[in-house]
């Protein structure tokens, strides 16, 4: 294979990469912060306390984290279908990943917000403020750091996943490195592919370090830099259950 | 002996033969009264019991100092009084207006008791500053919750920064200050809805002594200049020596004492007395009188030791003293010697007697004062 057949395949490859990932993430975060902060809040001695509700959204959490993704990506078809009248292509994709993201990022979000001093919890309560005032004024600011950190490990766990889309005819990188370069031989194309792949995640890692930092140094603190995660992400969070 | 039966604490309403010292303070309007006010903690079958029946009354104006050591339930107290923790039992009124009445059934607060919280301000023993806010935008943030504008909240927010001598770090974020310096914008911050109430959770706690005596000066300078009513905990008997109009004593949930400075001086074997005004020293010889004076109120205003030294020739050795000024009075005791036995000292006695102090001499009296325990 030449360059010049190659170059079209990796650039689609890419876009449907950072389509997929782009719209899954976005819908992740919208998702998991406020399901995140729910964990937070109706747990034992929260703000909003209450248990059955806390061991649902919990145990929900729990097994759909748990959930291989390929498992996910066939069992949600039918939902799929419904949502985006397709099981098939970049679009039927997304939600896969972003149901398999949501509750990854709603446990990485509630260590987050957790970490949160409870004194300043108290001190807007003294003010009198309410729940939703501690929501918007300290949790969400406070633990805004961690969110960002947060946020790039799942960017690049769903990169991971993506991998797998290509099962359903969504393209992206990791499709064209198992059809072309493992089930057609053209190991240059895959090995370029794996260098693409690196490259982007060590980018979206730096940037994401990077703005966690500026926010944290903001505060003066020069806390140490989020450690960079590995594409399976799954031992990061699973002491939180 | 003047003494009148000491009082216990809890006891409610108070005992009218109690009322001598009392009558000085009396038209002070209590700012913040807890009558019969009780926690218990229940964790797994356990019950801890933080408050057991706590009767408070902090007058307007007045800097009214808890002191106890910890888990005397000092922290209890101040988070029942703005109903950050739900007393099991009793009332707490701050200016006028029930919060246990408005506090409703559920653990969350009503609009009524979260805009009585606004009325009060609080300062916390670590400061409690959103390190993702600026110390502007710190000071604000009360305002932000009672809805003020952009502008009314900027004006507002360097005005109090300006009261607090931080004018200059208005842009500054919390981490880059000193305890001290977080602790004025805490200060700044609790005073930005106009409280009438400012209550102090060990705001000095986490200073160190030469800081704990700024922001201490500052807390009493609020008070004189705003007519704010400061309401703080502690376990340093310095805070309630350098700043307190009154005191209370906590132990195991309980007030064991309380009233002004003067009134706790003048009670008998008061343990608050003694820590505020220790006096020690032991007689040189056996043929002399040692007696104890307590200062409080008019008397402390006269010369009286010189006095009674010309008036009857005699000379005086003084022991040891503890003489401070609390709120414009000098308060405090003193030890002094006289030369000749009880018997021979009964007139210069009989003449301190009349000046208004309060004698016990030592040795003689039924001893109530752990001094005299130890002669």
């Amino acid at each position: 294979m030449t360059w010049s057949e190659m170059q079209p395949l990796l650039e689609q490859a890419c876009w449907d990469t950072l389509y997929m990932v782009g719209w899954s993430t976005l819908i992740a975060v919208v998702g998991g912060l406020p399901l995140g902060i729910l964990l937070v809040l109706t747990d034992r001695g929260g703000l909003l306390q209450n248990v059955l509700a806390n061991k649902v959204i919990g145990q929900i959490v729990n097994v759909a984290r748990s959930m291989p993704f390929i498992i996910l990506m066939v069992a949600l078809m039918s939902f799929t279908r419904w949502v985006t009248g397709t099981t098939i292509g970049r679009e039927a994709a997304i939600v896969p990943l972003a149901i398999g993201a949501i509750p990854f990022f709603a446990r990485l979000v509630e260590t987050a917000v957790r970490e949160v001093d409870g004194g300043l919890v108290e001190a807007v309560q003294s003010m009198g403020g309410n729940t939703w005032t501690v929501v918007r004024k300290v949790l969400v600011p406070e633990s805004l750091p961690s969110v960002i950190a947060s946020t790039t490990t799942t960017i690049v766990a769903l990169i991971g996943y993506s991998a797998m889309a290509g099962t359903v005819g969504a393209g992206g990188l990791g499709d064209i490195a198992i059809r072309y370069g493992f089930q057609r031989f053209e190991t240059e194309l895959m090995w370029i592919t794996v260098a693409i792949l690196a490259v982007v995640i060590s980018l979206i890692q730096s940037a994401g370090d990077y703005a966690a930092r500026s926010l944290h140094r903001r505060g003066g603190q020069s806390g140490p830099a989020p450690k960079l995660r590995l594409l399976k992400a799954s031992t990061a969070t699973s002491k939180t259950v | 002996m003047p003494y009148e039966t000491e009082l216990p604490a809890h006891d409610f309403p108070p005992v009218p033969g109690h009322t001598h010292a009392r009558v000085l303070d009396s038209d002070g309007i209590p700012v913040i009264t807890t009558s019969g006010l009780t926690k218990v903690y229940r964790s797994r079958g356990r019950e801890v019991i933080a408050l057991d029946g706590v009767d408070l009354h902090v007058r307007e104006g007045e800097v009214y100092g808890v002191i106890g050591q910890s888990g005397a339930g000092k922290s209890s107290l101040i988070r029942c009084v703005n109903l950050l923790e739900r007393p099991t039992a009793g009332t707490v009124t701050v200016a006028g207006q029930d919060l246990t009445a408005l506090a409703g059934r559920g653990p969350r607060a009503g609009k009524e008791l979260r805009q009585a919280r606004s009325r009060i301000g609080m300062v916390f023993q670590h400061f409690n500053l959103l390190s993702s806010r600026t110390v502007q935008d710190n000071v604000e943030l009360p305002l932000e919750i009672l809805g003020k504008s952009g502008q009314e909240r900027s004006r507002k927010a360097l005005e109090l920064l300006d009261l607090v001598g931080l004018a200059d770090k208005a842009k500054a974020y919390p981490a880059q200050l000193s305890g001290g310096q977080k602790q004025r914008v805490g200060i700044a911050r609790a005073l930005a809805g106009d409280p009438k109430v400012l209550l102090s959770d060990e705001a000095t706690s986490a200073l160190d002594p030469e800081t704990t005596r700024s922001i201490l000066q500052l807390l009493r300078d609020l008070n004189r200049q705003l007519g704010l009513t400061v309401l703080l905990i502690t376990h340093e008997m310095d805070v309630v020596k350098s700043i307190c109009d009154s005191a209370a004593l906590m132990e195991n949930g309980r007030i064991v004492e309380s009233g002004t400075v003067s009134e706790l001086l003048a009670t008998p074997g008061s343990e608050l007395a003694s820590a505020l005004f220790p006096v020690s020293g032991e007689t040189s010889a056996d043929d002399r009188t040692v007696v104890d004076v307590t200062f409080h109120g008019e008397a402390a205003t006269q010369p009286v030791i010189s006095q009674l030294s010309r008036t009857y020739n005699i000379d005086i050795s003084i022991l040891g003293a503890a003489i401070d000024t609390v709120g414009g009075l000098q308060v405090g005791r003193m030890r002094i010697e006289l030369p000749g036995r009880y018997e021979d000292n009964v007139v210069p006695i009989g003449f301190l007697r009349e000046q208004g102090l309060q004698i016990d001499v030592l040795g003689q009296e039924p001893v109530l004062l752990k001094e005299g325990a130890q002669l």
